[in-house]
C-alpha cells in the first residue's frame, strides 16, 4: 500500500467520515476529517494533503464551493467529490472545476481502492515531474544572447531562476546591452511561454499616445478612434508585458501605472467598464531608478513595486572575453542576411575591437561589424573597414616596451616600403641595428 | 502475545470453529478460546440496504470484551456487512485495538453463481480471520501478495494472497 499518502475527509455525517478514516488508516495513509467545509479550508491553510475527499452536500458551503476554494488556494490540489446521488449535472460541474474524480455513495471497496491508489499515482508523478523539470531546467530562445563570461553566465543563471517565478524583474544596464533579449528570454522560459510578450517602448511615446497604448480606448473616445482598440495590458493577459525605458514614463502615467499594477485592473481610455488582466511585468531601463527616486522624478512606491528582482547586465566593455564570440555572431548573421560567404577578421582588428570601450555596446559592436561588412572587401574585415575613433592601420595593442618598438619598425618599414636604408634614418640607428631589429622581432618584407 | 477469543455469533455454522481455533493458534502462536454471547443481529439489519450495520456490530463486540479476560474478540458472523460508505465489507477491526469482527457470507462460491467448495471457503474464512486479527495488533496493510495483511476487496484477492503473514508483518506482531 502507498506509504506516507495523506488524505482530508470532509463530511457532515460522521458514520462516513469514522468509516472511511477506519479504511484508509488501515492502508497506512495518515488522515484526518473535518465535519464541514469552513473547518475544512482552515486545515488546509496549515496542513497539505495529498488528496481531498469532499462530500458535495454539506450544510454552509457546498462541497462544489469549498472545490473552488481548494483550487484557488493550491490549483494541484486532488479532489474527488462524493455525493449521495449520481446528479449528471453536478458531477459534470465538479469536473468541469478540476475535480479529480466524482464518486457515488455507498462506493465499491474495490473501486475506492482503485480511484485513491490511481489519485496517489497522479499525485507521485506530478511531484516527480516537477521535482525532474527542477533538474533538468535548461534556458530555451537564448540563442541570440552571447557570451559564456562569468559576467553573462551570472545574467543566464538569474534569468533562468527568475523565469519560473512570476515576480515583477527590473533590467538594469546601458543602452546596448541587450535588455529587451533578456526580458524575452525571461518571458519564453516561464510558464506564460505559451502567452504572448508585449512590448511598449515607454521612451518613443508622448503621455497621451503611451495612456492609450496601455490602456486602450473605446469608439470615440477621442477624434479619430473610430473603433475601440485593445491596450498592451489587455493583450499581455497570460503572458508578459515588458516596459522599457520605465524611467521616461511621466509622473501622471507613474500614478496610473502603479494603479494597474496593483490591481491588475483598468478601464480602457473613454471607458467605464472595468477590465482584468493577468500579466507579469518587466521593466527595464539604462538610469539609475534609485537616483531618480531620490531626485523626486520617480515615484518611490513604484520603484519598490517594480523592483523585485533586479537583473543588471553587464557592459560590453566589462566583459571584454565575449567580444570575439559576438563578432563572430554578428558576422555570420549579417553574411548570411546579404547572401555572402563567411568573411574573416584581422587579428589586429579584433584586437583593436577588444581595446574599445564600446560606448553603445553591443548595439554598437553590431552596427560596426554591419557597416564593415556592407563596405567591406567581402573577404575579411579589415581596419579600414572599422569606424572608429581611432582609425590607424597600424594600431597595435601593445604592453611592453619591446612590443612597441617591433611595432613602431614595422610601421616605419611599411612607410617606406622596406627600404632598410631609408626606414634606419628615420629611426635615427644605422643599417646594422635595424638588420638586427629585424632579425629580433622576425620582420620580413611580405612582398619577398 | 494477547490470548484471543473467537465468537460465534448468531447463526455462525459452530462446525467451523475447530478448523478455525486451530489455524489461528497455529499462525499466531497464541491460545485462542471460543467464547459465546447471546446477540440480536436482526438490530443491525439496515431495510434500506439489507445488510447488516458493520459498525455498530463491532461496536457491539468491543463492548462485550470484558467477559473475556484480557483476549482480543472477534465476532463470526454470516450476514451480509456493509459501512456507510461501502457497498460491502467481509469484515472490519479497530486498528491496534481489542475487537474486530469477519462474516462468512461473501466468502462463498455460491454467491458468484459457482458450485460450493468447502475448502476454499474454510481458507477464506482463515484468511479473514487473521487479517482482521492481525489489524487489531495494529498491523496496517501489507504491500506483500503473499500476506494474509493484503488489501482484499474481491474473494479472487482473498485466494491470492497465503494464509501467513510475511516476515515484515510477523516482525510487527508482539511476541
Amino acid at each position: 500500500m502507498p506509504e506516507n499518502g495523506s488524505i482530508l475527509i470532509v463530511d457532515d455525517e460522521l458514520s462516513v467520515r469514522d468509516s472511511l478514516y477506519n479504511w484508509f488508516i488501515e492502508d497506512g495513509y495518515t488522515v484526518k476529517t473535518a465535519e464541514n467545509a469552513k473547518l475544512a479550508l482552515n486545515l488546509l491553510e496549515t496542513e497539505t494533503f495529498d488528496i481531498i475527499l469532499a462530500d458535495i452536500k454539506m450544510p454552509g458551503m457546498d462541497g462544489l464551493e469549498m472545490h473552488r476554494r481548494i483550487k484557488s488556494l493550491n490549483k494541484d490540489a486532488v479532489v474527488i467529490i462524493m455525493t449521495a446521488f449520481a446528479a449528471v449535472d453536478t458531477a459534470v460541474q465538479a469536473l468541469k472545476d478540476g475535480a479529480y474524480d466524482y464518486v457515488t455513495k455507498p462506493f465499491d471497496p474495490d473501486d475506492l481502492s482503485h480511484l485513491i491508489r490511481n489519485a496517489m499515482k497522479q499525485v507521485a508523478l506530478s511531484r516527480e515531474n516537477s521535482g525532474l523539470k527542477e533538474k533538468i531546467i535548461h534556458l530555451e530562445n537564448i540563442d541570440d544572447i552571447i557570451g559564456d563570461s562569468p559576467q553573462m553566465s551570472k545574467v543566464l543563471q538569474e534569468v533562468e531562476t527568475v523565469a519560473q517565478s512570476d515576480s515583477t524583474v527590473i533590467i538594469t544596464g546601458e543602452s546596448g546591452t541587450g535588455k529587451e533579449l533578456i526580458a524575452r528570454a525571461i518571458h519564453s522560459n516561464s510558464p506564460r511561454k505559451f502567452f504572448p510578450l508585449i512590448s511598449v517602448h515607454c521612451g518613443a511615446l508622448t503621455e497621451s499616445l503611451l495612456e492609450s497604448e496601455l490602456f486602450g480606448h473605446e469608439k470615440g473616445a477621442f477624434t479619430g478612434a473610430q473603433y475601440h482598440r485593445k491596450g498592451k495590458f489587455e493583450m499581455a493577459d497570460g503572458g508578459t508585458l515588458f516596459l522599457d525605458e520605465i524611467a521616461t514614463v511621466s509622473s501622471k502615467m507613474q500614478i496610473e501605472l502603479l494603479r494597474v499594477l496593483e490591481t491588475r485592473q483598468f478601464v480602457r481610455v473613454g471607458g467605464q467598464k472595468e477590465i482584468s488582466s493577468d500579466f507579469r511585468i518587466i521593466a527595464a531601463t539604462n538610469k539609475d531608478l534609485k537616483s531618480l527616486v531620490d531626485a523626486g522624478s520617480f515615484r518611490e512606491d513604484l520603484y519598490y513595486r517594480l523592483n523585485v528582482v533586479n537583473i543588471k547586465l553587464p557592459a560590453l566593455r566589462e566583459r571584454p572575453d565575449d567580444l570575439p564570440l559576438l563578432v563572430d555572431y554578428f558576422i555570420t548573421k549579417y553574411c548570411r542576411s546579404m547572401n555572402r560567404e563567411k568573411v574573416k577578421i584581422e587579428k589586429l582588428v579584433l584586437e583593436r575591437l577588444q581595446d574599445y570601450d564600446f560606448p553603445g555596446n553591443v548595439r554598437e559592436l553590431e552596427n560596426i561589424i554591419e557597416r564593415a561588412i556592407v563596405i567591406g572587401n567581402g573577404r575579411e574585415i579589415r581596419m579600414k573597414d572599422l569606424p572608429l575613433p581611432t582609425d590607424n592601420s597600424n594600431y597595435h595593442s601593445v604592453e611592453s616596451l619591446e612590443d612597441l618598438e617591433k611595432q613602431h619598425v614595422k610601421s616605419i618599414l611599411d612607410k617606406y616600403a622596406w627600404n632598410v636604408s631609408r626606414s634606419a634614418k628615420a629611426l635615427g640607428i644605422d643599417r646594422v641595428t635595424l638588420y638586427n631589429k629585424m632579425k629580433k622581432y622576425s620582420l620580413s618584407n611580405p612582398r619577398g | 502475545m494477547q490470548d484471543i477469543t473467537l465468537i460465534p455469533l448468531a447463526d455462525f455454522d459452530h462446525s467451523l470453529m475447530t478448523h478455525l481455533s486451530r489455524a489461528v493458534e497455529n499462525e499466531l502462536k497464541t491460545k485462542v478460546f471460543v467464547g459465546r454471547i447471546h446477540l440480536e443481529t436482526a438490530r443491525y439489519f439496515d431495510p434500506d440496504r439489507r445488510q447488516y450495520n458493520a459498525d455498530a456490530l463491532l461496536r457491539q463486540v468491543y463492548d462485550s470484551r470484558n467477559l473475556f479476560m484480557d483476549t482480543k474478540v472477534i465476532g463470526l458472523l454470516d450476514v451480509d456487512l456493509f459501512i456507510p460508505i461501502l457497498t460491502y465489507i467481509f469484515g472490519q477491526a479497530f486498528l491496534g485495538g481489542e475487537a474486530a469482527i469477519a462474516s462468512a457470507f461473501r466468502l462463498r462460491n455460491e454467491r458468484y453463481g459457482l458450485p460450493h467448495n468447502e475448502n476454499l471457503f474454510r481458507s477464506r474464512l482463515v484468511k479473514e480471520v487473521l487479517h482482521e486479527l492481525g489489524h487489531t495488533f495494529g498491523l496496517k496493510h501489507c504491500i506483500n501478495p503473499e500476506c494474509v495483511m493484503r488489501s482484499s476487496t474481491y474473494v479472487e484477492d482473498i485466494d491470492q494472497k497465503s494464509a501467513t503473514f510475511c516476515s515484515a508483518c510477523r516482525r510487527t506482531l508482539p511476541r
